[in-house]
């Protein structure tokens, strides 16, 4: 329908958008490869000119531990989320317990409820139960953000499995249990990965929580090791976009390999498919 | 982050009872499997509920509790502090943070949107041309959503710098003298804002665009045919038929905005002053933010917000099911 031309001048505005929209990210990169004594001139270089990789060597020295962490309590925060919001998902969508639709209306007016105010509730139980400063108190904490939306993805996607398939496993002599093993999860295999990579990118992007239940312990996630730099005063900034540029590698590594779930799991609710 | 909701199940096996109901023996049998049936689907969201009672229901009891009690520090550890009643939220009231608090939250929360949705939509219109890399770029404009927000938090500090910041060496090519953009209060509300704004755009634009892409074509080639011109085909049919969509999007980012957290206090604590300071901001600062913890009034911020968080929820709600009812 479009000309060629016009579709070039599309792309052409389409490009400056897409740069103009990640100046920000572009500027983390350039900043965590200027040398420190460069950081302050005036005017900045606008590219590296000079790449130096003390900061990623800071990175290296100082971050590692904080990186490990956060590795660990988001594929924790994963693993919790996954074996209670699937289940869970399975019986709304075909099982239609008691109060199933009440438990929908709960899990929506969950996920609105803001991190600060369960922080603070959060703060006072571990407090009483000596859970502070534990990676799986902090993984408890980050679960709260992702289980109500993983129920919501699991009801919606199970709830579009032909209930032929269920009968089918049912007839062959399996319980309602193998039927959800072995039947129903291979094939929600794109809402599991939805859930995941959400799950994961909340536990690993939360500071709310890490920083209100987890500062001050020898497991403290990524998020509070680039809080700390700045904190300290740092002005060895390509110290602190180094980490920050490390920080963000699972974001973008999943962005690349599971864009359309990125996608999916936006969308998932706000429209109607 | 996203807000999913359930299509509740369709009420499948209506069929089969009626069919069922002829014979008269295979009753008893079939309450018997209805009863195990119910039972099972109790087995599969009996952890749940209990983890929403322990996580959700517990913790919100307690920082209610929190608001109700004159808490100090020791009585925190103890557990003893008396009950006090509305007093906390009777001194958050009069306190003069409050006014400005509220007043800053307000404002962060509509422009925030504001921007969020116009930019948004524009972009979707212009990604629903279908040109060449139009799939590659729009993926690349959810980084800023992905980014943790403490990434992008430090990057726009750092950018908004007064002394070094890139936004003040480019704005001096068009004669601005340098911002002071986190350190003077007349900026830093507007800083923050900017970088929210950034964050948000990526969400407003996937949600825009995938309801851009329910509407039918042929709507556009009838009103080319008659002479419409791009902006009176986007007055007359994309903005009508995407009311819906944009009703939930800006509820849904009015949810979101008001909780945010993180941005702020890492960009500014809320300051200068308390120039910058939202109810979420204001909260932590009471709670957490000093060396004498004001636990109680801090929690009846929090809970204040919750209040207003939830009125926009249930507008939502209401909005939402009502669109649905709709389409049946």
């Amino acid at each position: 329908m479009k000309s060629r031309t016009g579709s070039r001048r599309y792309t052409l505005i389409g490009l400056l958008l897409t740069a103009l929209m990640l100046f920000p990210v572009y500027w983390m990169l350039n900043v965590s490869l200027t040398p420190q004594q460069d950081m302050r001139k005036t005017p900045p270089d606008l590219f590296p000119l000079h790449p130096t990789f003390e900061g990623y060597r800071a990175v290296v020295d100082d971050q590692m531990p904080y990186l490990g962490t956060s590795l660990l309590i988001g594929l924790g925060t994963v693993a919790l989320t996954l074996v209670l919001a699937a289940p869970a998902g399975y019986a709304l969508a075909k099982l239609r317990p008691f109060g199933g639709g009440a438990l929908g209306l709960v899990l929506l007016v969950a996920q609105m409820i803001p991190g600060i105010v369960m922080a603070m509730g959060f703060y006072g139980i571990f407090l009483d139960l000596g859970l502070l400063n534990s990676w799986w108190g902090l993984i408890v904490a980050d679960s709260t953000i992702a289980v109500p939306f993983g129920v919501m993805i699991f009801t919606a996607f199970m709830s579009g499995i032909p209930g032929e398939l269920i009968a089918a496993s049912r007839i062959d002599g399996a319980g309602t249990f193998r039927t959800f093993w072995s039947v129903v999860l291979p094939v929600s295999r794109n809402a599991v990965v939805t859930v995941s990579l959400f799950s994961f990118l909340w536990a690993w992007s939360d500071f709310v929580f890490a920083n209100t239940l987890d500062g001050g312990g020898d497991w403290r996630p990524i998020t509070l090791g680039i809080y700390k730099y700045i904190g300290n005063n740092n002005q060895e900034w390509n110290a602190i976009m180094a980490t920050a540029v490390v920080a963000s590698i699972p974001a973008t590594v999943l962005l690349v390999l599971a864009q359309r779930y990125v996608a999916a799991g936006v969308t998932a609710g706000a429209v109607k498919d | 982050m996203t807000i999913a909701r359930v299509d509740r199940p369709r009420r499948a096996g209506t069929v089969s009872k009626a069919s069922g109901t002829g014979g008269t023996g295979s009753l008893p049998l079939r309450r018997r499997q209805r009863r195990r049936s119910r039972l099972t689907a109790l087995a599969f969201v009996t952890p749940l509920l209990a983890y929403l009672a322990a996580f959700y229901v517990y913790p919100l009891y307690r920082n209610l509790d929190l608001s109700l009690r004159d808490y100090t520090v020791r009585s925190f550890v103890s557990g003893d502090a008396p009950f006090s009643g509305w007093d906390n939220f009777q001194k958050v009231l009069d306190d003069p943070t409050f006014g400005p608090a509220m007043r800053h939250t307000m404002i962060f929360t509509f422009v925030s949107i504001a921007f969020q949705y116009a930019i948004g939509l524009a972009l979707a219109v212009f990604f629903n041309r279908h040109f060449r890399l139009a799939p590659t770029l729009r993926a690349l404009f959810l980084i800023p959503w992905l980014l943790p927000l403490i990434v992008s938090a430090s990057s726009w500090s750092w950018m908004l710098n007064s002394e070094s910041g890139v936004v003040n060496y480019f704005l001096h090519f068009f004669g601005v003298d340098p911002v002071g953009w986190l350190t003077s209060p007349d900026w830093a509300l507007t800083s923050v804002i900017i970088a929210n704004i950034w964050i948000g755009i990526p969400f407003n634009l996937v949600i825009l665009y995938s309801g851009l892409q329910n509407i039918p074509g042929e709507l556009y080639e009838a009103a080319s045919l008659d002479g419409a011109s791009a902006w009176q085909q986007f007055r007359r049919i994309t903005f009508p038929l995407l009311r819906p969509v944009s009703a939930i999007t800006l509820l849904l980012g009015l949810v979101y905005t008001l909780k945010v957290f993180d941005l702020i206090w890492i960009m500014t604590k809320g300051g200068p002053g308390d120039a910058s300071s939202t109810l979420a901001t204001w909260s932590y600062q009471l709670g957490f933010g000093s060396l004498l913890p004001k636990f109680g009034p801090g929690a009846a911020v929090g809970n204040i917000l919750i209040l207003i968080a939830l009125v926009f929820g249930l507008l939502y709600i209401r909005v939402q099911s009502g669109q649905r009812r709709q389409e049946t």
